[in-house]
């Protein structure tokens, strides 16, 4: 499991932007660097990341090789409900991650 | 009335030569850098001080204590405690760093090994310990048997090396300020470490930086862990005396 950082509000006012933030550690190897016995270094990326809000999709992207490793998203969206917040991470040899949080809409 | 403002400066001026001013290299950074930094959200750095913080609960093995089983919590015990690194043991007889202080806690008191240099388990717990001390002022120890050893480190300092042949002295306090190659030279202070830095992308202690800077004059680097760069560093926290500690840092 890699390490994650996830900055949300705890709650919220209903219709209220909020800003979410999502930092993970991951190396976003882009396979085209030579390691130190001199052979390429296979890829290892991060290629989509979404979140999901009560499991609408309200940001995804997608990732490529020039993004840096460990790397961080932010955006916003509107607080509509109560409910759970879900940021998953895909990417090569099978990697994928999901963190929920919760948030609460008054 | 008028003599009031000159004993002012007159102070003023005894002030600034008692702890002359110093600028840390995080206002040479940009703008975007210094809020990465500022931010514990989008601060990288944090992503080593969580896991510190999981391996300061956890014990190295079955028979052993955990950090927090001696030490307790680490934001209370922990305080201040990296802002005065390097110190004396009293066993070797010699300086150590914060990170060979926690491989001989781990040697002494947790009958654990010792972890390998720039492993990132240790970078993990020294930044942990590290973080406790964020804002708090660089304070050496005022201990006497340390000074032999820091005018070591400072001849170090001084000393001219590589193919290049030049001393750190030469850039960091004659050209501070100006650039190299496009980028601006800093006054090479070692107040945020361990940090994490962009271009390599992950967290690095003062060491892994120290011997980064001999290759870049074509030296041959000390080997990591060596009591020569325990010395340099002594000599670096005695000149950043005072200064806030900034870890876990970001530099580009």
């Amino acid at each position: 499991m890699a390490r994650t950082l996830i900055t949300s509000p705890a709650t919220a006012k209903r219709g209220e932007v909020i800003e979410l933030r999502a930092l993970i550690a991951h190396p976003m190897e882009t396979g085209f660097r030579p390691g130190a016995d001199g052979l390429l270094l296979p890829r290892n990326l991060i290629t989509r990341f979404s979140c999901r809000y009560n499991g609408d999709l309200v940001f995804s992207a997608d990732l490529f090789a020039a993004v840096a490793a460990n790397p961080y998203v932010s955006f916003f969206t509107v607080a509509t409900d109560s409910g759970t917040l879900s940021f998953s991470w895909e990417g090569d040899h099978g990697f994928a991650q999901t963190e929920t949080v919760a948030l609460a809409v008054t | 009335m008028t003599r009031v403002p000159g004993l002012l400066l007159l102070l003023a001026a005894l002030g600034a030569a008692a702890q002359p001013a110093r600028r840390s290299g995080f206002e040479d950074m940009s703008p975007q850098t210094r809020a990465m930094q500022r931010d514990d959200a989008q601060n990288p750095g944090m992503l080593w001080v969580q896991d510190g913080a999981a391996l300061w609960e956890r014990a190295p093995g079955p028979a052993a204590a955990s950090c927090a089983g001696c030490h307790g919590d680490a934001r209370v015990s922990m305080r201040g405690v990296a802002a005065r690194y390097p110190a004396w043991d009293e066993t070797l007889q010699h300086p150590v760093d914060l990170a060979q202080r926690i491989n001989l806690c781990r040697e002494r008191h947790q009958g654990a090994t010792a972890l390998p240099v720039e492993q990132q388990d240790l970078l993990a717990l020294e930044s942990h310990v590290a973080l406790q001390s964020r804002g708090l002022p660089v304070a050496p120890p005022a201990d006497e048997r340390l000074q032999p050893f820091r005018v070591r480190g400072e001849a170090a300092w001084r000393e001219r090396i590589g193919q290049l042949n030049l001393s750190c002295a030469q850039c960091h306090d004659e050209r501070a300020g100006q650039r190299l190659a496009g980028s601006p030279i800093p006054e090479g202070h070692a107040n945020g470490y361990p940090l994490y830095r962009l271009e390599w992308q992950g967290l690095g202690s003062l060491q892994r930086r120290l011997r980064n800077c001999m290759t870049g004059v074509r030296a041959e680097p000390w080997p990591a862990g060596s009591a020569a760069l325990v010395e340099l560093s002594l000599y670096l926290a005695w000149r950043d005396r005072g200064m806030a500690l900034e870890s876990p840092a970001v530099r580009p």
